[in-house]
């Protein structure tokens, strides 16, 4: 491999551009998680949700795009998709808050549910892969984007670049600010001390499920309807589940969730780059692409390793997983 | 009395069902304004049911409530609050990670909602309410950094913060020395003296007789009697609480203690969260003995007995039992050297739920013949087992077979105790060994224990309950922070040295070493 | 405490109800979940009883259909009671895919290498060994994680999974590629080393090694010492510990068994049905076997008829797609909803049976 073709400003700029735009999916979806974890919810299935958000928002994107509203069809998609996300939010919420079922189970079938329905709903309108959205611009920010390097990498994006790190900010405000996350977080550590407080525990965790399933339906969209702008079957890569161990990683607090997310956007673009670069076949001292297709899980399992050293894994949501009944206290 | 004034609150004909069991079956109560009201009753009197119903928690199926002259139906505990009830629970209701002031303000509408209070209003008020109830407190300590009396004063000022006028304490001295305790008797005349009338939820004579006007005792559900605190005794309390004569003390004779046969050396260990749980800890128990472990809940004995069941591993320190010294590594490896296991936590310890009672009657001896033959299990062995035990301790149930998860505690903690003692130990460590039990469970356990102990067992008793170990014991260590403060012999003791040694004084010189 | 506090004991609730919910509940699920099925074929437009009608002789309308499910019967069979194994145990085995792969990728070296080589006989013993033990050495490095360092098994079998994929698509590619071919795949397994048959129909004996299976995991479960600390450790862990049962090993031992099962489903699968080693193989066997464990209530026996109904789902989605376009996607939903109304009646019945407690 021509290494020359690595070492220079243009890939790195390439590369980091591409890591940003790469992390977002991920970032809202983990985003999402933390705020329904720490109600105490487990929301295991996240990468269903994905699914569901990203083929709604296409749809809607895609139909509506060569009509009327063609403008702001891309926006009523990603709508859409979060939307969609809400309604899978519902179901998790009625399984774990109102049925009290093992969140674990009804996680891992909520995936394959989410998975199915995505796909027949696809299947049903398209017979072939062809479909494609419009997507949105890149919009530079004045002056900032000017800024040699700096400016390339963070100023260059489009729109929904700028939101999701918004949304971060946003996150962390509400969670650590507002009398909404003071309760979240209440009902997460102790449902007992929120009720006895007069808080109705079932009511906040239903909340607090459905922005976070309205945040990954948002990022399912997100990777549909403006960065691959297609869908297909397993279009999301297991996003899902790496947001699920990012939300460990990032001790569900917002600031880190960006971390981590950026990291799995690095490995992610390195992937994409290198296999671009690099001779791809039977041509010996190449990486062969499988291997860095890789990169992405492997790096959530050394991400799970590294926050684990002390004995006794990082401090989660006291009750996280545990069904609450009303008066139990 | 003459001229009653009208009751702040009134309960009439309440009943509240559960599934399998009826907690109130048609309760009456009431509270006079500035008055300090017990309920005292055993456990699973429904005298917590009863309050809770009051504080909104559960909706009765009956009956009427009465508050400041009108009818009232609270539907979840926000209505109560606004009514101006306030309560504290037995296990606190705090958010652990929260600050003092977030905890006192969670639920309460913000000034400038959304967004959280403004951090010095709310001290501003708290410091107010400090003074003039005399609750010292830090608003912006975390919760988890205070000791448990000072979590209580939380509980107190948080009620008080939201208006109450009606303070519902629910056993709030089981988790205080002697010493706190008559702290908390002051912080109840302060509150009654600027108004506040309150209801204390007990099932210990002594401090029923010392904190309150009146008493009303429940059973079963029902209330048995009302009556003025000065006009009663301890016998006739305890008379109406059980229904009979009651004997408050074991009959047991005297021991004749043999050989050491469980020997600790300067055990020390960790909690959970890293910090030191067990300093230094050295104590030795003979056949034949009882040592009773005195001491407030937090103090180590958890640990303790965590460590020496094998499950938590020691950082310093021997263990020998039967003279076999022990790696103390916490692996929990300690099955086959004579030591049998009453925990305290019995259903994250004890027993399962979803197993049988054949089955968790043989759950230690599983792979042991004859349970096993030939690598299959053998459930007749199991069931002949299990019908033998079941009639020997009394354990009440339709079927060996049946989920352990129905039995009821006391039920459960004679199987648990009923296998334990099937395995022939040697040494016995009872960790909260009558927790939750009715009199009746509690005076067989009690026997049981007498009778190993006459049989030669060395037995190490853990208990929170003062007059537990002040019954049994024939020697009495005080745990404090995860240090003996002092063995002293049963026969002479003074309740309150060992206050004062549960508080953290007094600690005799060469402490933790076979004394006397 | 209140969680304590109401203990009086229950009367004869000992045998009859909780078997009538364990029956009722996969019931209720199956007709909620064909009932929302019959939904989805009216809004694509189609008869919905017509649809299941020719769903139904897709799957046993004759003797090759018949053969047809069973033969896909076997491996979700085999997966789903290596689940219930880990499942039972509490142990969250996501990774049967992976594990799958990895299995059909050690048989497959065996069969590739020696099947001129071996006598039939050793040949597909070997394979069948080599198979399980791949699929169990891959559960290990999970089972590892766990125990050394916490990490919770769901995300590490299931990243496991999609680097068993791409490792197995770049040996399909790469180093086990046909000598001389263009595609992504490895030579054709010599006609030796594949599953053989019954005579006189389709039926291999990987059918039999699952059916065989079925005893077995019962045996296992509740006739052993083994089977009772393993379900000790699903039941409440620290109680497990407490007494005495290494709880570390038996996590160690589920996800290798399930694991190993779920590699013998891929050695069979591959050997008799693609008979190559590529990409695309699993047809989805590893989210469909944890669906088959939770159907079957975690039981052989059940598991048994869920692998058969679920089997006879995906076979038959084959035919209603081919007579009336249904997307065969939509056995997956069914599968799927049928599954998660089985959960919900589940839990609306513990509810009622433990309220309170």
């Amino acid at each position: 491999m021509d290494w020359s073709l690595v070492l220079n400003w243009a890939f790195v700029i390439a590369l980091f551009t591409a890591a940003i735009r790469l992390a977002v999916p991920v970032l809202l979806a983990t985003l999402g998680e933390i705020v329904t974890e720490r109600s105490g919810v487990m929301n295991l299935g996240l990468d269903g949700v994905m699914v569901v958000g990203g083929v709604s928002g296409f749809l809607v994107a895609y139909f509506l795009q060569g009509g009327p509203l063609a403008g702001i069809s891309q926006w009523l998609g990603l709508l859409a998709g979060a939307a969609a996300g809400m309604l899978m939010g519902l179901i998790v919420a009625v399984f774990a808050v109102t049925l009290r079922a093992d969140q674990v189970i009804t996680g891992v079938t909520l995936v394959v549910f989410g998975h199915g329905v995505g796909n027949y709903i696809y299947r049903q309108q398209f017979s072939s892969l062809t479909a494609r959205t419009n997507g949105l611009p890149v919009f530079e920010v004045p002056l900032l984007s000017r800024i040699p390097v700096i400016g390339d990498i963070l100023f260059k994006h489009d729109a929904t670049v700028y939101i999701t790190v918004l949304l971060v900010l946003l996150v962390w405000f509400f969670l650590s600010r507002t009398t909404w996350g003071l309760n979240i977080r209440s009902v997460g550590e102790n449902p007992g001390a929120g009720e006895t407080s007069g808080l109705r525990v079932a009511a906040v965790r239903y909340g607090a499920t459905l922005i976070g399933t309205a945040l990954a339906g948002f990022g399912g969209a997100v990777l549909t309807v403006v960065q691959l702008r297609m869908f297909r079957e397993g279009i999301m890569g297991g996003r899902g589940w790496i947001a699920v161990a990012l939300v460990i990683f990032a001790r569900w607090k917002p600031e880190l969730a960006l971390v981590g997310a950026l990291l799995f956007g690095l490995a992610d673009a390195v992937q994409y780059r290198i296999q671009a670069l690099s001779q791809v076949g039977r041509g010996a001292g190449t990486i062969p692409y499988e291997f860095l297709l890789m990169l992405p899980y492997v790096l959530t399992i050394l991400a799970l390793l590294a926050r684990s050293n002390r004995r006794g894994q990082v401090q989660a949501p006291e009750v996280l997983g545990r069904p609450y009944v009303k008066g139990e206290l | 009395m003459t001229a009653t004034p009208e009751p702040i609150v009134t309960m009439r004909g309440i009943v509240k069902r559960f599934p399998g069991v009826t907690a109130n079956a048609g309760v009456d109560f009431d509270l006079q304004p500035g008055e300090v009201h017990a309920l005292l009753g055993e456990n699973g009197a429904g005298k917590s049911t009863l309050m809770n119903v009051l504080f909104g928690l559960h909706e009765a199926d009956e009956g009427e409530i009465w508050l400041k002259g009108k009818r009232v139906a609270f539907r979840n505990a926000a209505d109560a609050i606004r009514h101006g009830l306030g309560m504290v629970h037995q296990h606190f209701m705090l958010v652990r990670p929260f600050t003092v002031a977030e905890n006192i303000v969670l639920g309460q509408p913000s000034g400038r909602a959304p967004l959280l209070e403004d951090r010095r209003v709310v001290e501003k008020r708290l410091a107010a309410l400090s003074q003039q109830y005399g609750l010292a407190i830090d608003p912006s300590a975390q919760v988890w950094t205070l000791s448990v009396g000072e979590q209580q004063r939380v509980e107190i000022l948080k009620a008080l913060y939201r208006g109450a006028d009606v303070l519902i304490l629910d056993e709030p001295t089981a988790v205080l020395t002697p010493q706190e305790w008559t702290g908390l008797l002051g912080i109840i005349r302060r509150l009654v003296g600027e108004g506040k009338s309150i209801v204390f939820i007990s099932h210990k004579l002594g401090e029923v007789l010392a904190a309150s006007d009146r008493v009303t005792v429940m059973r079963d559900g029902k209330v048995v009697g009302t009556v003025a605190t000065r006009e009663t005794d301890k016998q006739a309390l305890a008379c109406m609480m059980v229904g009979r004569e009651v004997v408050l003390v074991v009959p047991k004779g005297e021991s004749q203690p043999g050989e050491t046969l469980l020997s600790l050396k300067n055990v020390s260990a960790e909690s959970d969260r890293g910090l030191p749980a067990l300093r230094d800890v050295s104590l030795d128990v003979r056949a034949g003995e009882i040592v009773g472990i005195a001491g407030v809940a937090g103090n180590g004995q958890t640990e303790l007995e965590e460590v020496i069941a094998g499950l938590r591993s020691a950082t310093h320190g021997e263990m020998s039992i039967c003279s076999h010294a022990l790696a103390l590594g916490g692996k929990g490896e300690f099955c086959g050297v004579g030591l049998a296991h009453i925990p305290s936590d019995r259903y994250g310890m004890g027993m399962l739920r979803d197993f049988s009672i054949a089955e968790n009657l043989v759950l230690q001896r599983v792979g042991d013949e004859p349970f096993t033959r030939r690598g299959w299990l053998n459930r007749e062995a199991m069931r002949d087992n299990a019908l033998h035990l079941v009639a020997d301790f009394d354990v009440r149930v339709p079927s060996v077979e049946t989920y352990a998860g129905h039995l009821s505690g006391g039920n459960a903690q004679k199987m648990v105790l009923a296998r334990e003692l099937s395995r022939e130990p040697r040494v016995l460590l009872a960790a909260q060994p009558t927790r939750g039990l009715d009199v009746s469970a509690i005076e067989f356990v009690h026997r049981k224990l007498v009778e190993q102990r006459d049989a030669g067992v060395a037995i190490l008793l853990i208990s929170t309950e003062l007059d537990e170990i002040l019954a049994l014991s024939d020697r009495i260590a005080v745990m404090y922070e995860g240090q003996i403060m002092g063995v002293l012999d049963a026969r002479e003791v003074d309740v309150n040295e060992i206050g004062l040694m549960m508080a953290g004084q007094n600690r005799s010189v060469g402490a933790g070493v076979e004394a006397l | 405490m209140t969680a304590v506090k109401i203990e009086k004991a229950r009367t004869g609730q000992s045998g009859a109800l909780p078997w009538l919910i364990t029956l009722g509940a996969p019931l209720i699920g199956v007709a909620a979940g064909l009932f929302i099925g019959a939904l989805l074929i009216l809004l694509a437009g189609a008869d919905p009883i017509k649809a299941y009608t020719a769903m139904m002789n897709g799957a046993f309308g004759g003797k090759r259909q018949i053969e047809e499910t069973l033969l896909k019967t076997a491996p979700l069979l085999l997966m789903g009671l290596g689940l219930t194994a880990a499942f039972r145990a509490r142990v969250w085995n996501i990774g049967g895919e992976g594990q799958y792969y990895i299995g059909a990728l050690a048989g497959g070296a065996i069969a590739l290498n020696f099947a001129d080589q071996w006598p039939r006989f050793i040949l597909i013993v070997a394979m069948l060994l080599a198979g399980a033990l791949g699929g169990a050495l891959w559960a290990a490095l999970a089972a590892f994680l766990k125990i050394r360092r916490g990490i919770n098994e769901i995300i590490s079998t299931l990243m496991l999974n999609y680097i068993a994929i791409l490792f197995i698509e770049y040996m399909a590619r790469g180093p086990m590629q046909e000598p001389g071919g263009y595609l992504p795949e490895s030579a054709q397994f010599a006609a030796a080393a594949r599953m053989p048959a019954l005579s006189g129909s389709r039926i291999h004996i990987g059918v039999l090694v699952a059916l065989l299976m079925i005893p077995v995991v019962y045996a296992l479960l509740w006739s052993t010492p083994l089977g009772f600390r393993l379900r000790a450790v699903g039941s409440r862990s620290s109680v497990a510990r407490y007494a005495g049962i290494k709880v570390e090993r038996l996590i160690l031992f589920a996800l290798m068994f399930s694991g190993g099962l779920a590699g013998l489903a891929g050695i069979i699968e591959v050997s008799s049905l693609h008979t190559r080693l590529k990409g695309g193989i699993s047809g989805d066997y590893g989210f469909s076997g944890i669906l088959v464990a939770l159907l079957g209530r975690m039981h052989p026996v059940g598991v048994a008829v869920a692998a058969l109904f679920f089997a006879a789902l995906t076979i038959g989605a084959q035919s209603m797609h081919v007579l009336y376009q249904l997307p065969v996607t939509l056995a997956g939903v069914v599968q799927a909803v049928v599954v998660l109304c089985v959960l919900a009646a589940d839990a609306i019945a513990h509810g009622k049976l433990h309220r309170g407690q």
